[in-house]
Order: structure tokens, then sequence, then C-alpha cells
């Protein structure tokens, strides 16, 4: 109903007039729509501040029913709902560093005893139930002294969002941005627009904590997916398939489970068929709507064994009511926070959930962010802007130059360039190439920070354990395995002469931040 | 000076470089401009250890990389075959500097301020077509030609020529006249007589994948700057500190661990050390091996330096792509940056085939240089606008060294005042994939059967 109340208010919205255009270097008639500015559709920069005013203490209506089979969960949390295990060990700095180099960018300084000093789910909900606008800590963003002109510069799109990750407070807001972006992977090489990039940016920060049914609305109506995947060129009677196969295969059900066939495709393809958006010289696509009228394919289409006359909306709801997108769903999003998979126990009670909340996110990240699995489990790779960002977090240090944009990418993570429409490969982040990427990402960060010859003469006396420990405090005190931790000693101890005079300490120095920043141990978590 | 796309075109070479790492479509930069082929093809990563190269491979994704390395090691052992060195100038170079036509009645008049001098120099004369001159600072390139190892055709391009570098390098890329077209025309060659495990066969050196060897189903690589590949630590500068860092870091990646991402992690930063420790003898000053040839300094020079080491080691490399040094768009200032670029390009070409020669590999290797386009003839003030009809060279101890096609020169000009083309980069692939790759070329370039002239390129 609610659906069916926007779709005529957008009819009202415009009216049609023909004109004839230049389109793609040819001459060509054209139906213009004459739009009232849509203001709250297409927001600029501003709302990437912000994002919906979250509920503090209730969690989304429709809480899972408990689950038959096991008992009920450990009593430990008040506000979060699990339908999954708790962890229920010790909350110190060692927990709190992983919960946020998974659900964030890593710590700031002072951060992980702040959140030590809350209890698990005290700390998950500091991240999990943000409010208002996102407060930014440090200074703005910055290349050779001026700010960033977003939609002007290239390349400042990136910055723009790489400086949220560094310096927004709202963590889990922009760590889901960044995996909602790997899950609709799309890129700003094809759609050609920084707005329409940042705008669906924005979606993900809106709906990343709500409802995946609005994500799914969201994103196939906004301008960069329609762009992406071809969605204004495909309409009655030219039909693309493009974006109804990925919607399936990527982004709501997954290849070769028996979810749907090629039918399914074509079919899927008609329903969502009718976007348009006007070409503009100097300006590139605008005005984009969806025409029911001269472009929608109106005949009955059968989608997964059911028929009807679909519409866009209507396949936005099939893929997500489908009885194989829970699990789908569940899946990858338990994957990007935890690196092996949930027995199939706790899968099923986290779809039962998912589905019984009208697909809410929020419930299945607490779950997952409150698992014994995230505590308890191995280690994990940080991907390249994660690790990146969370560097110049420890630091404190701020944007004031273009090259983490290179550098990342070097190290094969740039944002709004996933590499295709799947998105990163997340379990192929390191290589020979990638690793020497990540090397020289550290001495980029050490740019400024590390001891430079000017002042190695006065440095002070320090013993090879003094050494040790004053390198591990320069990035936090992160946790290091038990192997790495007497080689970090053994090193300081060795790599220098006995009683090394003060430059050589002071080398030393510089070299031990390296040694534990690139190492393997601070590349997982 | 008039419009100029300078700023446009580095834009584009930008997001060119972004989409073949990336794989992603271009049509953003201009309207309706086509896709880069390559796309669709995912990279991975890994180290040759036989030949000491970490590579970049495209596609090739079912194989594991100890299959690659035993696929280099089998092509290697399989005997010498030919190659292909492909070159590319981009921006369209000036190809009425490059042989300028001075013999001809308009070029003064078409070139009021960029009109090369006839230089007196006897040896500048080109002996096939006494009108034109070899630009001065080709004269490598000049001897080159009169000993026989020049094919020149003049007059290169296609018809209903498109302006854009974009497009007009695209289908030079994909061989074909096909805006949707994602395999290169020399990946379609490895595609049909290349091997599933040797991503060697199509080598980019270059930091991304070259769309014309972009293949539909074998692997090929990208690799860089083999002879770079170093850790390098800010402010740690004593020497044995700094070894002592690098082998530190090797051993903590060779720590055994039952964490499966950590393990990984590890392994990483263990094969990377082992790399620079293999790359050694190539990394430091260019090059550190002893080239049997004297190669000027910049790192088109050293690519190809790179390039005659590697041929000499025996790694089976079957096409090479590789861009020329600078850029060649040149809308303003012609005068000003084309001729240090013409000289550095024609001292490394002649240093990079007298260092074959000096390995005895020459017959084994033909240089085929292109550009998406030639320049306006009529200049702009100073510089020149995008044209049509370019130049191309077949270089090589077995080329015939003949003209191939003529200069259609000045007097009629095609209906956008551009130099008309009288021989079809396809017919020239055409050729390049019968006669010197040895094949046929049906279906490796699509409208070869519409060629059917004899072009005599090679020996």
């Amino acid at each position: 109903m609610a659906e069916l109340r926007k779709r005529k208010r957008r009819r009202k919205r415009c009216r049609t007039v023909k004109r004839k255009k230049l389109v793609h270097g040819r001459r060509k008639t054209v139906n213009l729509r004459k739009c009232r500015p849509r203001k709250p559709r297409h927001p600029a920069l501003a709302p990437a501040g912000t994002h919906p005013p979250a509920p503090v203490a209730a969690p989304p209506a429709a809480s899972a029913p408990p689950p038959p089979t096991s008992p009920p969960p450990p009593p430990r949390l008040k506000t979060i709902q699990s339908p999954i295990g708790v962890y229920s060990g010790p909350f110190g700095r060692a927990q709190a560093e992983r919960l946020l180099w998974r659900a964030g960018f890593g710590p700031r300084p002072g951060q992980l005893d702040a959140l030590a000093a809350l209890d698990l789910e005290g700390a998950v909900l500091s991240l999990t139930r943000p409010t208002g606008v996102a407060p930014m800590d440090g200074p703005e963003p910055t290349v050779d002294g001026q700010p960033l002109d977003v939609f002007e510069t290239w390349y400042d799109d990136t910055l723009y969002w790489f400086d949220r990750l560094v310096r927004s407070r709202h963590q889990l807001v922009e760590r889901l941005a960044l995996i909602f972006h790997d899950w609709w992977a799309t890129s700003t090489e094809a759609v050609g627009s920084s707005q329409f990039m940042l705008e669906q940016t924005n979606l993900f920060r809106t709906h990343g904590l709500g409802s995946f049914a609005d994500m799914v609305r969201a994103v196939t109506s906004g301008p960069a997916m329609l762009v992406f995947l071809d969605g204004i060129s495909s309409r009655r009677g030219a039909i693309n398939e493009n974006y109804a196969r990925e919607l399936m295969e990527l982004f709501t059900l997954g290849a070769d489970r028996g979810a749907y066939t090629e039918a399914d495709v074509r079919e899927l393809a008609r329903a969502l068929s009718g976007w348009r958006a006007d070409w503009v010289s100097g300006v590139g696509y605008t005005n984009f709507r969806w025409d029911q009228a001269n472009r929608w394919d109106g005949n009955t289409k059968t989608v997964f064994g059911q028929s009807g006359r679909f519409t866009w909306e209507d396949a936005c709801r099939l893929v997500v009511q489908h009885p194989l997108h829970p699990s789908f769903f569940v899946a990858k999003l338990w994957s990007y926070f935890i690196p092996v998979p949930p027995s199939s126990d706790v899968a099923a009670r986290l779809e039962a959930a998912y589905r019984d909340s009208g697909f809410q996110i929020r419930p299945i990240v607490e779950a997952i962010l409150c698992s014994p699995e995230l505590y308890e489990g191995p280690r994990m790779v940080k991907p390249p802007a994660v690790l990146t960002a969370g560097m110049l977090r420890a630091r404190e240090l701020p944007i004031d130059d273009a090259r983490w944009v290179w550098l990342t990418d070097g190290a094969g993570q740039r944002l709004y360039h996933p590499p295709d429409v799947s998105g990163w490969d997340d379990k192929r982040w390191l290589d020979t190439n990638t690793v020497r990427a990540r090397w020289d990402i550290v001495n980029e960060v050490m740019r400024g920070q590390s001891i430079t010859s000017a002042t190695w003469s006065s440095y002070p006396a320090e013993t090879a354990s003094e050494a040790v420990a004053k390198a591990r405090a320069f990035w936090l005190d992160p946790v290091l395995t038990d192997e790495t931790v007497p080689a970090l000693h053994e090193f300081a101890a060795t790599s220098v002469p006995d009683n090394p005079r003060a430059s050589l300490r002071a080398q030393r120095q510089n070299a031990l931040r390296q040694l534990i920043a690139a190492s393997p141990d601070y590349q997982t978590c | 000076m008039t419009a100029c796309h300078c700023k446009d075109f580095s834009r584009s070479a930008l997001l060119r470089s972004a989409a073949a790492h990336a794989g992603a479509g271009l049509r953003p930069i201009e309207a309706g401009m086509p896709a880069a082929a390559g796309t669709g093809l995912s990279r991975r990563s890994f180290l040759a250890r036989s030949g000491g190269l970490a590579l970049a491979v495209f596609g090739g994704g079912a194989l594991r990389p100890a299959a690659w390395e035993e696929g280099i090691a089998a092509a290697s052992a399989a005997g010498p075959a030919p190659v292909l060195v492909s070159i590319f100038m981009s921006g369209g170079v000036d190809s009425l500097s490059l042989l300028a036509p001075v013999g001809d009645s308009r070029y003064a008049a078409l070139r009021p301020t960029l009109a090369l001098a006839d230089s007196g120099v006897p040896e500048d004369v080109f002996t096939e077509d006494v009108r034109l001159r070899w630009h001065p600072d080709l004269a490598p390139i000049r001897d080159l030609h009169r000993g026989g190892m020049v094919t020149v055709i003049p007059a290169i391009g296609y018809d209903d020529p498109n302006q854009s570098h974009f497009t007009s390098r695209h289908y030079w890329e994909v061989g074909e006249i096909n805006p949707l077209g994602r395999v290169g025309w020399m990946g379609r060659y490895l595609d049909r007589h290349g091997s599933a495990d040797n991503p060697l066969q199509g080598l980019s050196l270059d930091y991304n994948l070259a769309p014309g060897l972009a293949a539909g189903s074998v692997p090929v690589a990208a690799v860089a700057a083999p002879e770079k590949y170093r850790l390098w630590t800010r402010d740690v500068w004593d020497a044995s500190l700094n070894a002592r860092l690098n082998e530190r870091f090797g051993a903590l990646g060779a720590q055994p661990t039952a964490d499966a991402e950590l393990a990984g992690a590890r392994d990483a930063a263990r094969q990377t050390v082992a790399l620079q420790e293999q790359l050694a003898p190539l990394s430091g000053r260019s090059p550190a091996w002893t080239a049997p040839a004297s190669y000027p300094g910049g790192s088109f020079p050293r690519r190809l330096a790179v390039l005659a080491e590697m041929l000499g080691m025996g790694l089976p490399l079957r096409c090479v792509a590789l861009d020329a040094n600078g850029g060649y768009d040149t809308h303003d200032d012609q005068n000003g940056s084309l001729p240090g670029q013409l000289n550095l390009f024609a001292a490394s070409i002649a240093a990079f085939q007298a260092d074959l020669i000096a390995r005895g590999l020459a017959d084994r290797v033909l240089i085929q240089v292109w550009s998406e386009f030639g320049r306006r003839p009529r200049e702009n003030g100073g510089g020149t606008d995008h044209g049509a009809g370019g130049l191309s060279l077949l270089i090589g101890s077995r080329v015939t060294g003949t003209l191939v096609g003529e200069f259609p020169g000045l007097a009629t000009l095609d209906a956008q005042d551009n130099l008309r083309h009288t021989v079809d980069f396809r017919h020239v692939y055409k050729h390049i994939v019968q006669d010197w790759l040895g094949v046929d070329a049906t279906g490796i370039v699509p409208d070869a059967a519409k060629f059917s002239a004899p072009l005599a390129l090679v020996r």
C-alpha cells in the first residue's frame, strides 16, 4: 500500500515533454520529464554525516521467537536479543581490539581501555545503536592544504569516504557501508559520477542497520546501480538482463543453489524494466525515474513460480521473500565478520531471526558481534582500507594528502573501484605484490612519524626490551602472537651491536615500528 | 591555441589504467565510448620461482600457482618460438613529424610553425619515398631502416576513423571495429595457440594488463619492474640493520600456525622476502646485470632491457606489450615536447635491437610500434589535433625492410581534413599472425578475409 502511494506521488510530480536531444552523439526524440526537485531522494553530500535515528532501547519489532530445539540464549544480554550463543569469557582489551577491527577500523588512542571498561553488551551497543549526526574526530581532510573538492577533483570521492573511515565515531555505520559497497559492488569507473556513488554510500549508511528489504529497493532505484547494471537501458521490447541476473546471483540469492532458473532471470528482468534517465551533455545522466507508461513491460511475468504483472518493486520483494534468501544473507553477512562459516544450527537460528524480524540487519549484526565465534575463533585478514584507516586512527593522523588512494589501491582495494560486480575477493588480500604494498603503506604512515636523523644523536638510552615495548605502544599495544613477541625481542637484541650508539638505537626503534605494523600478526586480528 | 583534449586524455589514461586493473567498463569518460578489452578477467598474483618474477596473472583462475610454474618451466623447455613485442605510442603520435613530407607542396602551408626543415643531411632522406625525411631525433631508427631492419607503414588506419583516443585504441586493441570487444587481438592468438598454464606467454610490462593481451581463456601476466622489487624502510639507513629487518620479516612469516588466515599472511610475508632475494641480481641500479648494449636512462628503456634479459633467461614469452616513453597527444607546444621524446624512444629501440642481436635473439623478435591515430595535417598554431591515418613500424632482423602502403600525400585529405590511410591495421595484424606467429589468422583477426592483398612484412 505504501509502495503504491509512493509510486503515485512520483507520477504526479512529473510531466512528460518531447524534445529533440543529442544522446550519445545521436539526435533522438526523447521524452523529457519535467519534475519538481527531488530533494530527499537525491541528497547531496550533507546527509553523509547523518544516518537514520536509531531506537536506543527497543530492538526492532517482531524479534525472533525462541528456537525450538536448544536452550534459550544466556541471560547476560539485557537489550540485545541474540538467537545464538553469546561469548561468556572475559571482555578486556584483546576482545575490544578484535571488536573494533572487525566492526570498525581499529582503535584510536584510549579507545581500547574505554571499551574494555564496558561489558560485552555495552561495547557492542556502543557500535550498533548510533544516534544523530556522526561526530568526527580530528581535523577535516585536505590535499595540498585545500579542502576536498569531492565532485570535481579526481580521487577526492575516495578520500572523502576514506576520511570518514578514519574520523567518524559511528564506526560500524562506516564499516557496514564498506561491507555493503563490496556486497553491491558498484564502480565509479562505469557509473561515471561521484555524486551517484556517494549517494549510494549514503543508502548503505541509512539502511546498513535497518531493513535489507528497504536497502534492496533503495539500491535498485538508485542512480548508481541503474547506470552500472543498465537499469536505465532496459525497457519494454528491449529488456536488459544485467541487473536481474546480478540481483539474484550476487546480491540476494546466490548462484548454483537452485534458487532460480534462466527463465526467472528473463522474467525478473521484465519486471525490473522501465527505468530511464536523461542524458544532459556536460552533466551526464539526470532525472532518473520509472516510466511505467512508456518503458515498463506490463505483461504478466512468472517468477519463482508466481505470476503477476510484476513491477520493479515486486521484483525487489520477490527476491527478498524467496525461501533461499535468508540463508544467502546470513552466510554472506557472517563472512564479513568471522572467517569460518557458522555451524548449521547457528546459521538456521540467524536465518529464522532474520526472516521473522522482517529482514532487519541490526539484530543479526548484534548477534554476530556477541557470538563466541567472533572472540574465540581464528584471526581474520584486515582489508587494505581497514588496515590503512586503522593505522591513521592509531596515530591520530589527518588526511592531508591523496597518496592513500594510490597506496590502498596498490594493496588491492580502492574505495568506489571494486574489481568487478562481485566485489573484492576477501579471501585473497595477501600475495607478494600486496604484502610489498602494505609494507609501503606502513612507510607512508611513518612519514613525519619516524625518528629522523636530525634527532638521532640525542636519542635516549633504551634497552632491547624497552625498545620493543615502546614500538608496541606506538601502535597501541596490539595483540601479538606468542611466536611473534619473542621474535621481536630477539630482533631488538641482535640486530644492532651491544651497547648501540644513539643513532642505531633510533634506527632500531624505526625498524621495530615498521616490523610490528607490517607483521603478519598485525595484518590480521 | 585550440581547444585541447590533453586534460581529458590524461584523465582517460588514468581511467584506462584503473579499468585494465579492475576490468570495469569505461563508458563515463565520453558518452558512447566502448568498454576496454580485458573486462571480466580477475587478477591473481603469484611468484614464479623459476624466473624470479612477481606476476599479476589475469585469467586462468582454476589453476594453482604451482601449475603455472610448471607450465612456465615446460614452455621454456619447448624451445624457441617467435616473440611479438607490441609498443604503444600513447596519445596519437604525429606521423607527419616522424617522417616529414618535406617534398609535399602543401606541407609547409599546413604546418607554418611546425614543418620540419629539410635538414640537408643525405641520410635523413627516406630512401623509399624521397618526399619524406626522418625526424632528426629518429636517427637511430633511420639507421636501422638503412640496415634493412625497419618496415615502414606510413599511412595506417581504418575506414570511418574515430578520433576518440579511447575508441580508436580500443579498435586497435581488440583488432576489430567493435566497440563491445572484450578480448585483445593478441589474447585471441594466445587463446588458440597458447597454453593453459604459462602466464608469461602474454606479458604486460606494466602495473596493469595491456588490453591487447586480454585473453578469453588462458592466463596472461603483468609485471612492472622485476628489477625494483624490494622493501624499503623509512629512516633505517644502517645497511646491516636494514638487512636484519628484512630477514626478520621473512622469519616472522616462516613461523607455523594453525590459524588459517594468519598462516596465509605469514606465507605471503615469507614469499615476499624470498622474492626480494631472488630478484636481488636485478634490483638496485639499472640494470644490475651486464646488458650487451648501452641503454639510455628511463623506465621505457629499462623495461626493454629487462625484457631482453628475460628473453635471454629463456623465459617463454610470446606476446609482450608495453607503452613507449612519454605521451604523444601534442595539442600544443609540439616542438617543445616531441623531439626529446622521440630521441629517447629511438635510442631505446636501437639499444634493444642491438641487445637482441648481441644475445643472438634478434631473429626471434618482432617489434611492432603503433599509435591510436595520426594527427591533423593542419596545425593549430603550436600543436596538432587528433587525426586519422598514422604511422606504424615493424622492427627486427627478419622484417622485409620495405615500405608497406604508400604515403598518400597531402593534396587530398579525407572528409575531416585528415591523412587518408593506405593500409588497414587489421591487414597488418593478419600478416603478423600468419607470417610471423605462423598460424592461420581466421578468428584471431575477425575481418582477416576482407584483406586479401599480399602484404610483405617479414621474411
